[in-house]
């Protein structure tokens, strides 16, 4: 199974009709919110990627946030990079848990410093902060008040 | 479509008033007071002291308990950041903080002396907290480093601690990012200093005791 970034890119525009770009064996794919996991599931089964690179988000204030995620096929060096906007105001995201198992922990660190939920999430609590802990640190609108315990 | 601005989720205060703050670290920063040999012995020294040329014998005894306090601090093993590393070289063969008679040991129950080598985070200050005090009366406290002094190059991160001596109560404090051994090992010694004024009430000196 050996899909080169082209043929990668296309098959892409013809199954979620966007308009990926290719860079060298990067392949960014702009989705739609719903077809997140659809997406997911595409790539690990019909590319090959089955390796869960990592995830993050983004924060654009205003424009909401923005989840990527980049996974690859580590046999024919293929990389699909797949950006999910969010609308503002509203920072929830299907999950990929199902697809792959490796987005568990990405996804609950992504939760906890930025706040996306990700609706069907097994076990989405806080990681790498405390369970007590109030709102989301790496939010462009978080202010670090100085009155918690210790600060 | 319309762009809404998110909702800015500001984190409640805990406090209502910077006053409450300072209270509320007065409280938590107090020296315990259980910080002494046990009250029977505390009598017969009272005794022998007022006893006529008795307080000859208590003064150079309490000496000479000072100078086993002094040259028995046995530092736990507690590493958090790169500078555990630097206490590790201190505590290895090149240094040997040994010879001073500071064996690093595994367990808080059987020491003296808490190194707090490195960033402290506030998801790790109850920890930090919980350790000193299961350590035995009385303990002393080295804050080595930029970011156990003050948070460091941290300062105005989210997640860290503005200094140990928010959480616990510090004796040396050792600039420097990591220190040096000789940098923690002068430290040591000036702790040393302080242990021999250590008085049996379990007052600590004044600062004076240790200027530079």
């Amino acid at each position: 199974m050996s899909v080169t970034p082209g043929q990668a890119s296309a098959l892409l525009r013809e199954r979620f009709g966007t308009e990926p770009t290719v860079e060298d064996r990067l392949v960014t794919v702009p989705l739609e919110r719903d077809r997140w996991p659809d997406a997911g599931r595409f790539a690990k089964t019909e590319l090959g990627c089955l390796y869960f690179n990592w995830l993050s988000a983004i924060d654009w204030k205003d424009q909401g946030l923005e989840v990527v995620c980049r996974v690859e096929n580590l046999e024919s060096g293929l990389a699909i990079m797949m950006r999910a906007k969010l609308p503002p105001g509203d920072a929830h995201c299907p999950t990929l848990t199902d697809v792959y198992r490796g987005a568990d922990w990405m996804e609950r660190e992504c939760y906890d410093l930025l706040g996306v939920v990700f609706d069907g999430h097994p076990d989405l609590r806080r990681i790498l902060l405390g369970q007590d802990w109030v709102g989301h640190p790496l939010r462009k609108d978080w202010i670090d008040t100085g009155y918690a315990p210790y600060r | 479509m319309e762009i809404k601005a998110p909702v800015p989720q500001v984190p409640p205060p805990v406090w209502t008033e910077f006053k409450d703050l300072q209270e509320w670290e007065k409280y938590h920063q107090e020296r315990p007071t259980d910080d002494q040999i046990s009250s029977a012995l505390t009598s017969i020294a009272d005794a022998i002291h007022h006893m006529p040329g008795g307080w000859i014998l208590v003064t150079s005894t309490e000496k000479i308990f000072n100078w086993a306090r002094k040259s028995s601090i046995w530092p736990v093993t507690f590493g958090l950041a790169c500078c555990a590393i630097e206490m590790m070289a201190t505590f290895a063969s090149r240094f040997d903080v040994e010879r001073f008679g500071m064996v690093p040991f595994a367990s808080p129950r059987h020491s003296d002396l808490m190194i707090v080598s490195g960033t402290v985070t506030i998801k790790m200050a109850p920890m930090l907290k919980r350790i000193y005090e299961q350590m035995p009366d009385p303990k002393w406290v080295v804050s080595m480093g930029s970011c156990a002094n003050s948070g460091g190059p941290f300062r105005h991160g989210y997640h860290v601690v503005k200094g140990v001596d928010r959480v616990v109560p510090v004796d040396v404090y050792v600039p420097g990012c990591p220190p040096t051994p000789d940098s923690l090992m002068y430290g040591l010694l000036k702790l040393q200093e302080q242990v021999a004024e250590f008085q049996k009430t379990g007052t600590r000196p004044v600062a004076a005791a240790v200027e530079q």
